[in-house]
C-alpha cells in the first residue's frame, strides 16, 4: 500500500472508476492544496463529476486512493466525511425553510441549541439572506437558492467544500457577481474548494489552479494562466479559448525559433521555441485575439499572411474577422474595440484585403498525436 | 387544418372536456341528489316505499334522529370506520416498503414488479374473496396447517381443532388489506418515485445516516402520496359491502351491510339513503377541512 507520502491536502492517487464498461476516470493522479480554489474543467461525460462525487463518496473508486488532509477515505461513507457539496441543482429541502436548510447538517454537530442558532446566523449573514430566513426554497430567485444551497454546504466548516457547476442556473449578470462572491467566501472561510465546471470563463475566474479534463483523463494542471497561454495538448488549446488549429511540417530550427510549413495556410510560419525533429508533422495553433491585422503590409514582420474579409461581426468590445486566405482556409482574428470610432476607421470591411500578422512567440506548436 | 390540432379547436375541446362532467352529473349528483331528497321521506308501505310529508316543514327528520339513537347504526359506523381505518395502516405499512423498493430497482424489474401489483386485477374480485374464503375455512389446508404450528408450539391444554378465522372482523380487514393494497402502493410509488434524489444525497452529505434521510427528506416528501393512498383505501374500504357479507360477522356489520338490509329486506329506503348521507358526511367533511387547511399551509411565508 502506497502511503499519503504527499504533503498536500487532498491527494488522489491513480483513482479510476468504472461503470460497467465505461471508464468515466481513467488513472487519475492529482493533489490539491489546503485553501486552494481547484477547479475540474471538462466537457460533459469527461468524469469531472464522477471525480467530485467520488471526493464526495457518493461513488467508491475502481482503483486507487483518495486521501483528505492525510485520511484515506476507502469505505468511508458521505455523512462520515469532512466534505460538503453544493450540489448543481442546489438539492434544497423543499420541505424546509431556509434557517432549516442551512441549519440541517448542524443537527449531527456537537452543538448547542443557541450556538446553533447563531451559526445559521452567522452563514446567512454571509451570503446575505438573513431577511428570508424563513422562506420556504420555492419561495425564492434562482441566485437566492445558489446562495442558501452554498450557505447550507459550509455551515458544518467542512475542511473540503464541493462545487458542482456552482454558477450553472445563473443568468449572465448574476454569474458575473457570483463568481466574485465565491471566490470572496473561499478567501474569507479559507476552506478547501473544488469547483467542477464546463465552462472555461467560470474555471479562470474563480479558481487558482485548473485541471483540465478529457475522457476520464486529466490533461493539463495549471493557473488560468498557464492552461490558457501555454496549452500542452490541442485539446486544451481548442478547449481552453479559441484557436486557429492546422496542421503544420516542420522545416528546421535556428535560435530557439522553428520554421512550419503549414499546407492550409499556403505559406511559412514561424514559431518561438523548438523541440521537434525537422520533417516531422505536427500541429499549429493560434489564438484569434493575437493576430494583428491591418491594410498595410507590415513592414518587416515574419509571419505576414494575406487574405480578403468575408465576414465582419461587431460585438461591442470586440469585432471578429472572419478572413478567408488564397487556400480557402478562414483565420478567425479577433480586435478589441478599444477606441470609440466610427465606420471610417474601422480596420477593414467586407471584400477588403488584408494582412495577418503573427509574433512568433503566438504561435503554438503541439505534437500531432495528441 | 389550419391552426392548432384537432384538439385546440374549439369545438371539439369542449365536447371531449364536457364529457367527463355530464357524465358525473348524470351518473353521481343526480343520483345522489335523489339519494338525499329521498333520506327526508318518511317510509310507507306501498310503491315506491317512501312518501313525503304533505305538510310544512314536508322534510321527515326521524330518519336522521334514528341514526345516532339507535345503537346498531352507531355500532356499524364505528365497526366500519375502524375496520377501513385498521386496513388503511396496514395497506400502509405494506404498501410503503413495497413502493420504496419499487423506486429502488432497476427499470425492467420495476416493470415486473409493477405488473405483478396490478396482476390480481386481470381476475374476478368475487374469485379472489372467494379463494381467501377456501384458505380461511376450518378444513382448509392452510386453517389446518395453522392450527397444527400452534399445537406444536403449545401445551396439549391449549391444543385447538381449527382456528376461527372466517366471519371475523380480522377475515374482513385480512381480505380488505389484501384487495385495497395496489390502490395504496400506486399513488404512493408515483409520488416517490418523481421525488429528487439528488435530496437525498444531500442530507447524507451533511451528516445524516440513511435512517435519518428516510426520517427527514423521504418521509415528509412522501405525505401527499401517504394521504392520496390512504384516502383511496379508507373511503372505499368504510363503505365496503362485498368483504364483510361474504367473510364477517353478522354480529358486527359494517354501514354498507346495513345500507343494503335497510334497501333489501327492510324496504325502509328513506333510512338507507339517510346512513348513505351520513357516511359521505363523515368521510367528506373531515377531507375538505383537511384540504382547506393544506391550501392555508402552502400559502404565504411562514414566520
Amino acid at each position: 500500500m502506497p502511503e499519503p507520502s504527499s504533503p498536500s491536502f487532498i491527494s488522489i492517487r491513480g483513482v479510476t472508476k468504472k461503470f460497467s464498461d465505461f471508464i468515466a476516470v481513467n488513472d487519475v493522479s492529482l493533489d490539491i492544496g489546503k485553501g486552494e480554489l481547484f477547479a475540474l474543467l471538462g466537457g460533459s461525460g469527461c468524469g469531472k463529476t464522477t471525480l467530485l462525487r467520488m471526493l464526495a463518496g457518493f461513488e467508491q473508486p475502481s482503483a486507487g486512493q483518495i486521501f483528505i488532509d492525510g485520511q484515506d477515505m476507502a469505505g468511508v461513507p458521505p455523512y462520515e466525511r469532512p466534505v460538503n457539496m453544493m450540489f448543481q441543482s442546489y438539492a434544497l429541502f423543499p420541505h424546509m425553510t431556509v434557517e432549516k436548510n442551512v441549519g440541517y447538517g448542524l443537527k449531527h454537530e456537537n452543538l448547542n441549541p443557541a450556538q446553533r442558532k447563531d451559526r445559521v446566523k452567522e452563514m446567512l449573514d454571509l451570503v446575505q439572506l438573513t431577511h428570508l430566513a424563513g422562506r420556504k426554497p420555492h419561495q425564492l430567485s434562482g441566485g437566492q437558492r445558489q446562495r442558501v444551497a452554498l450557505a447550507r454546504s459550509l455551515a458544518k466548516q467542512p475542511k473540503l467544500l464541493l462545487l458542482d457547476e456552482p454558477l450553472g442556473a445563473l443568468d449572465k449578470k448574476l454569474r458575473e457577481h457570483t463568481q466574485f462572491e465565491i471566490a470572496n467566501i473561499q478567501y474569507k472561510t479559507g476552506i478547501t474548494f473544488v469547483v467542477v465546471t464546463h465552462d472555461q470563463e467560470e474555471a479562470m475566474t474563480l479558481a487558482s489552479r485548473i485541471a483540465v479534463m478529457d475522457r476520464g483523463i486529466i490533461k493539463q494542471i495549471g493557473t488560468p494562466k498557464e492552461v490558457y497561454e501555454y496549452p500542452n495538448c490541442k485539446f486544451v488549446a481548442s478547449f481552453i479559448g479559441s484557436a486557429n488549429m492546422f496542421e503544420a511540417e516542420v522545416q528546421g530550427a535556428e535560435d530557439g525559433h522553428t520554421q512550419v510549413h503549414v499546407p492550409q495556410l499556403g505559406s511559412k510560419l514561424v514559431a518561438k521555441g523548438n523541440g521537434f525533429a525537422a520533417g516531422s508533422k505536427i500541429s499549429c495553433a493560434f489564438r484569434p485575439e493575437k493576430i494583428l491585422i491591418s491594410r498595410e503590409r507590415p513592414a518587416d514582420a515574419r509571419n505576414v499572411i494575406k487574405g480578403v474579409v468575408q465576414d465582419f461581426g461587431y460585438f461591442g468590445k470586440d469585432s471578429l474577422y472572419r478572413v478567408k486566405l488564397p487556400t480557402g482556409t478562414i483565420i478567425n482574428v479577433n480586435t478589441v474595440n478599444a477606441e470609440r470610432h466610427g465606420d471610417k476607421e474601422n480596420v477593414a470591411t467586407w471584400e477588403d484585403e488584408v494582412y495577418l500578422t503573427l509574433d512568433p512567440k503566438s504561435v503554438m506548436l503541439f505534437d500531432g498525436a495528441s | 387544418m389550419s391552426e392548432g390540432s384537432w384538439f385546440n379547436r374549439r369545438g371539439w375541446r369542449d365536447i371531449i372536456i364536457a364529457g367527463p362532467y355530464v357524465w358525473l352529473v348524470l351518473f353521481f349528483l343526480l343520483p345522489f341528489i335523489i339519494v338525499v331528497v329521498m333520506s327526508i321521506a318518511k317510509s310507507v308501505t306501498a310503491s315506491p316505499p317512501f312518501a313525503f310529508l304533505s305538510e310544512f316543514p314536508f322534510a321527515y327528520v326521524d330518519n336522521y334522529a334514528r341514526l345516532w339513537s339507535k345503537s346498531l347504526y352507531v355500532r356499524a359506523f364505528f365497526i366500519s370506520l375502524w375496520n377501513a381505518g385498521v386496513a388503511t395502516v396496514l395497506c400502509l405499512l405494506v404498501g410503503y416498503p413495497m413502493a420504496l423498493g419499487l423506486t429502488r430497482v432497476n427499470k425492467s424489474l420495476q416493470r415486473l414488479l409493477l405488473m405483478l401489483v396490478v396482476l390480481p386485477f386481470w381476475t374476478s374480485f368475487l374469485l379472489r374473496v372467494y379463494a381467501w374464503m377456501g384458505l380461511m375455512g376450518r378444513n382448509s389446508w392452510f386453517n389446518r396447517l395453522l392450527t397444527e404450528i400452534h399445537n406444536l408450539l403449545t401445551p396439549a391444554s391449549w391444543h385447538w381443532d381449527g382456528i376461527q378465522i372466517m366471519n371475523t372482523n380480522f377475515a374482513v380487514v385480512l381480505v380488505m388489506v389484501y384487495s385495497y393494497l395496489p390502490f395504496m402502493v400506486l399513488p404512493l410509488y408515483a409520488n416517490l418515485e418523481k421525488l429528487d434524489r439528488t435530496l437525498d444525497e444531500a442530507a447524507m452529505d451533511l451528516g445524516s445516516r440513511p435512517w435519518q434521510v428516510f426520517k427527514d427528506v423521504t418521509l415528509p416528501l412522501s405525505i401527499p402520496g401517504i394521504i392520496a393512498g390512504g384516502l383511496l383505501v379508507f373511503i372505499p374500504a368504510s363503505g365496503e359491502l362485498v368483504i364483510p357479507s361474504l367473510v364477517g360477522n353478522v354480529s358486527d356489520p359494517m354501514i354498507g351491510y346495513v345500507i343494503s338490509q335497510e334497501f333489501g329486506s327492510n324496504h325502509d329506503w328513506p333510512m338507507a339513503s339517510s346512513i348513505a348521507v351520513a357516511l359521505l358526511l363523515i368521510l367528506v367533511v373531515p377531507l375538505m377541512a383537511y384540504s382547506h387547511f393544506e391550501a392555508r399551509a402552502q400559502a404565504g411565508p411562514e414566520k
